[in-house]
């Protein structure tokens, strides 16, 4: 309930939000745990394995118990931890993980069956059948185990992500945080300070306690106004470190839109729902405070035990009682401060239990010393617990119990690098080894310094060294004086005793559990861990991991740093994959690149195809046409008797000038190009150093000292990575230089008998004669506009390619096209170009799929014996060479069935179609009109030896087996009279 | 991960695309075995390694880079170009 007039929420608007469906009320300010708290309700969930009812525990991200779902449909977010959600007017959240509610939930049952649900109890119960594992039981544990669930819808939400660079990154606004902002911005460092929480100040927003003799709250509100003046400052709340990386590097979530209701309006004009930031920190001040612990007792896990900070924590900050009768259980000092506030703020307490004999007295409280909780009684609230001491048992009624075991100082970012941190027996806590990720430094509670003064000394001290690594002169401020009280501990992990005593409160892990693990030999925290599923829940053990490990040391009779820490793993807070992948879904991930004839093609009804990023026309529908082979069919025929014109703008296209152009090109083509003459274009092709096919394509000498590469469409990155390889690393001293222009020409090919008249039309100056024979280039103008014709043939008929600057393509392509068809002719697309190739036996990356050489491609005859190329060493290897290797062939349909496909394996007709007999695979198919059938190509074994032998070509995924003929792979003019004119 | 593009300054690793080991090119009369190690063998050191990085998002140029492969400390950066990995021409 709340106290009126206390916390800082006292005085704020009030808001209405439902729980299950219950309309409520809370204030601006509140998180969604305060205002449960506020409205006396403390069972929030249900536990993932026995379904126990739960309730808050903690008041930070570290929280096991109280994950709720927020909204519904495309927008339900699970798991959200009510201690971090901020309050808003119209916030639904509701209870996960229970049917038919969190009141009355049937899968409770569990609990009664608890002592078959132990640790290995999978692994043991569920062995056999094995059949029945997928059908049943599979299915069976996964609906009645887990948290929240997926609406399985799209998600509609907004993510950002961001970029940040600072000489300082600050992570927590504790004292220490607050100190190392303040030292480091005054002297004129670039600092960036991250809060978690939505407000700054840490502990000091929580605790009643003085600096400099003011309140500590005036003390961060005046520390705040300084640094929001500074410059050199920049403040982020709500932002969560998330990982330490390499090089200073920091990846944090900034949750943007969390706090406020989502505008359902159309997508794009609501804020983000979380920011990812990338940070590059020169330096790093870690002040993430301390984790508190709790002890293990038997039903240590009823709703009203919550820890004592968290606690401290709703009664100063939002003014919350957690309950009208409150016990303590502790073994350390720092819990007797709850116990005091309590006690101020006029909450009822009926005693403070302290393990230590030596606890300290107090006139405010009852303390009974040496004395343990050792179990606790009620339902769905806490009623009663059970203390022990040398006086025997006694029960205490109750309805809310606080808890700590001490406080474990977050070491998680500085374990990320994979250092451990080290143990300090005095602080009974693992403490960041120093260095242990390079440029960090961990202060305060997060170092073990839990006094208010040693976290303000640690933040100054560690800024001041850090000002002083910058060549920065740190200001002259006095240190502030606050409270430095001494931290006193004495051990206690676990209370011995009967029963389920919780460790893991959201995997729902025991003490026992544990202790079992350890018996079946389950002893390395590695072993222990992944057997109980200890620390693997969402909140990833933060609470838990320690005393965990405690217990194993104590029942393998190792110490704990002996027994060790499990490994520390970014995130340190769930992160979304959303806001991971911020910027890079659908177009994001895949951006569109479109040819400048793509409006045209669209205009005509064009199917396109994705070839990597870009989209190319597939085929052009004349009305009539039914089905794309139609369509294919025709454009193949308009290129074959009369004109065609297709964008293929997207071959890569690579400007290379300079003195050393032709020795570049020496060496990375398997042939000669410095032989080449003016104005002719030669064909190439290149090798990787293991003597493989990378590419092929032509290119074009426009000048003594000037070349136009074209590589295939697919390899244009590669080629052009490979290039500069070679010419920065291998030959930095030729003079050469060379640069992507794939993206300035559009560049079209005419091709068919009608070709050149349709270009003649076009050209200011006609091509006449003999001047443009095949493999000539050079430049043409084209009304005007200055551009470049190439007399090459991907199709085997009399060719051209015409280029002129991109802005010109769609003009260009609409004027080659109403040209085009005045002579009978039209566009064509991606398939009938495919065909056309097939039919000469053209390769593309069908064929240079990385495994082939050029004798495999019968272009042996390729590799120049006169100089060295890239390639050349490994290309004569034995194997490479082997006549036993697969060659390159043509396939022609016989027999009944007349079906191909690309990926069919090839086999000797007598044999058994298995895999020890194959022969070899389809790689290209099309059906060829101007045959009547369809052919192939593909690689058979000594295909070279084997023209017009019968293969069986099987494709058990199609259903295909055809018997096949094996012919040239050249089934179209193969002396080439067509395409020379 | 950051490295120091000796041109354009610190980037984050994105911006490079990894090559392997940066080695030196055998000679072309080199006998096959010498060949076969510069293609194929790699030695797998958990410490510092020579390696080629190229700034495909920047600059594209070639970078050797030294690097801990154990820490990801990057020890030194200089262009491929002064690195002599093309051999005796």
């Amino acid at each position: 309930m709340r106290i009126a007039g206390k916390g800082l929420t006292a005085g704020a608007k009030t808001v209405s939000f439902s729980f299950n469906g219950r309309q409520l009320m809370g204030l601006e300010g509140d998180t969604l745990a305060s205002a449960l708290l506020a409205n006396d309700i403390h069972l929030v969930g249900r536990s993932f394995k026995y379904h126990r009812p739960r309730g808050v525990l903690t008041a930070g991200s570290e929280e096991p118990n109280a994950l709720v779902t927020l909204g519904s449909g495309a927008l339900q977010d699970p798991n959200v931890r009510a201690t971090t959600q901020e309050l808003f007017d119209g916030l639904q959240a509701r209870s996960q993980n229970c049917w038919p509610s969190v009141e009355h939930d049937v899968m409770a049952v569990n609990n009664l069956a608890a002592p078959f649900f132990g640790a290995g109890f999978y692994y043991k119960t569920f062995m056999w059948p094995a059949a029945m594992w997928e059908k049943l039981y599979e299915p069976m544990i996964r609906r009645a185990a887990g948290l929240g669930a997926l609406s399985g819808e799209a998600d509609t939400d907004l993510y950002e992500k961001a970029y940040a660079f600072c000489d300082v990154l600050v992570v927590g606004s504790g004292p220490a945080g607050l100190m190392a902002a303040l030292t480091a911005g005054r002297a004129g460092a670039d600092v960036l300070l991250l809060e978690e929480d939505s407000r700054m100040g840490g502990r000091l927003l929580v605790e009643q306690e003085e600096i400099d003799g003011m309140p500590a709250l005036d003390w961060v509100d005046a520390a705040l106004s300084e640094l929001e003046a500074m410059e050199n400052v920049r403040l982020m709340c709500r932002t969560s470190v998330s990982g330490a990386y390499d090089q200073g590097t920091y990846g944090a979530l900034e949750r943007v839109g969390h706090h406020e209701l989502r505008q359902h309006s159309l997508k794009g004009s609501h804020r983000p729902r979380e920011c990812f930031w990338r940070i590059a920190a020169k330096h790093c001040v870690l002040a993430a405070g301390a984790i508190e612990r709790p002890i293990g007792f038997r039903n240590n896990d009823r709703p009203g035990v919550m820890m004592a900070g968290a606690v401290r924590a709703y009664l100063n900050r939002w003014g919350v009682a957690p309950g009208e009768r409150v016990t303590l259980f502790t073994n350390n000092d720092d819990a007797h401060r709850t116990a005091r506030d309590l006690v101020e703020a006029g909450v009822h307490l009926a005693a403070v239990i302290d393990s230590r004999h030596d606890a300290p007295d107090s006139d405010l409280y009852t303390v009974i010393k040496g004395a343990q909780v050792c179990d606790t009684g009620g339902g769905k609230r806490l009623e009663s617990i059970t203390v022990r001491s040398v006086r025997g048992e006694e029960k205490i009624q109750t309805d809310c119990l606080v808890m700590s075991g001490g406080w474990n100082p977050s070491v998680h970012l500085t374990c990320h690098l994979n250092a451990r941190p080290s143990w300090r027996r005095d602080l009974l806590a693992f403490v960041p080894t120093p260095e242990a990720v390079p440029g960090m430094r961990a202060v305060g509670a997060c170092n073990g310094s839990f006094s208010t003064q040693g976290a303000l000394q640690e933040g100054a001290a560690a800024a001041s060294a850090i000002l002083q690594e910058l060549e920065l002169q740190a200001k002259d401020c006095a240190l502030p004086v606050a409270d430095d009280s001494p931290y006193r501990i004495a051990p206690l992990w676990a209370v011995p005793g009967k029963g389920r005593a919780w460790l893991d409160f959201q995997n729902d892990v025991t003490v026992k559990d544990v202790t079992q693990a350890a018996t079946e030999n389950f002893r390395s925290v590695e072993h222990m861990k992944r057997y109980t599923t200890q620390g693997m829940a969402t909140d990833q053990g933060k609470n838990s991991n320690v005393a965990a490990l405690a217990v194993l040391a104590d029942v393998t009779g190792r110490s704990i740093p002996e027994t060790g820490t499990t490994t520390f793993r970014p995130p340190f807070v769930p992160v979304a994959l959303g806001a991971l992948g911020a910027g890079a879904a659908d177009q994001g991930f895949k951006p569109q690149r479109y040819l400048t004839s793509h409006a045209a093609a669209e205009e005509r009804g064009a199917s396109q195809l994705e070839v990597g990023l870009w989209y190319r026309a597939a085929y052009f529908p004349k009305p009539g046409e039914s089905n794309w082979r139609q369509s294919c069919d025709r454009e193949v025929i308009y290129v074959r008797n009369a004109v065609g014109v297709c964008d293929v703008s997207t071959l890569g296209k690579i400007d290379i000038q300079g003195p050393d152009a032709a020795k570049l090109l020496d060496f990375v083509y398997t042939n000669t190009f410095s032989t080449l003459k003016l104005g002719r274009v030669r064909y190439g092709l290149m090798l990787r150093e293991d003597g493989f096919v990378m590419d092929d394509g032509t290119c074009a000498r426009l000048g003594d000292s000037h070349y136009v590469m074209t590589t295939t469409t697919a390899a244009a990155g590669e080629v052009m990575a490979h290039l500069e390889f070679v010419a920065q690393a291998l030959h930095p001293e030729w003079d050469v230089r060379f640069t992507s222009v794939t993206e300035q020409w559009a560049q079209f090919a005419v091709a068919g008998p009608k070709s050149r008249e349709l270009l003649n039309g076009l050209l200011d100056a006609p091509i006449e004669g003999d001047a443009w024979p095949f493999m000539a280039c050079g430049a043409v103008s084209v009304m005007g506009v200055e551009g470049r014709l190439f007399r090459i043939s991907f199709s085997g008929e009399e060719a051209y390619e015409l280029a002129l600057p991109a802005s010109y393509g769609d003009s260009l392509f609409r004027t080659l096209l109403s040209r085009a068809e005045a002579l009978g002719g039209g566009a064509y697309g991606m398939e009938a170009l495919n065909v056309l190739r097939i039919e000469k036996g053209f390769i593309t990356h069908a064929e240079i799929n990385g495994t082939v050489n050029a004798h495999d491609l019968g272009m042996k005859g390729m590799l120049s014996k006169k100089k060295a190329f890239v390639g050349q060493a490994m290309a004569h290897r034995p194997g490479l060479v082997d006549e036993d290797r697969q060659q390159m062939v043509g396939l022609k349909p016989i027999g009944a069935v007349k079906e191909l496909s690309a990926g069919a394996h090839l086999f000797n007709p007598e044999d058994p179609v298995e895999r020890i007999h194959d022969q070899g695979y389809v790689t290209s198919v099309g059906f060829s009109p101007l045959m009547g059938h369809m052919i192939g190509l593909g690689f058979l074994k000594r295909g070279l030896t084997r023209i017009g032998d019968e293969v069986r070509l099987v494709d058990h995924m199609r259903g295909i087996d055809t018997l096949c003929e094996v012919v040239e792979p050249v089934f179209y003019d193969p002396e080439g009279e067509k395409l020379r004119g | 991960m950051r490295i120091t593009c000796p041109l354009c300054g610190e980037r984050d690793r994105r911006e490079f695309y990894y090559k392997g080991a940066a080695l030196v090119r055998p000679a072309e009369e080199a006998d096959l075995a010498q060949w076969d190690a510069y293609v194929n063998l790699r030695d797998n050191p958990a410490g510092p390694l020579a390696e080629l990085w190229y700034h495909e998002m920047g600059c594209g140029s070639w970078l050797t880079v030294t690097r801990n492969t154990a820490s990801h400390e990057i020890l030194h950066v200089e262009l491929a170009s002064g690195s002599g990995l093309g051999g005796t021409p």
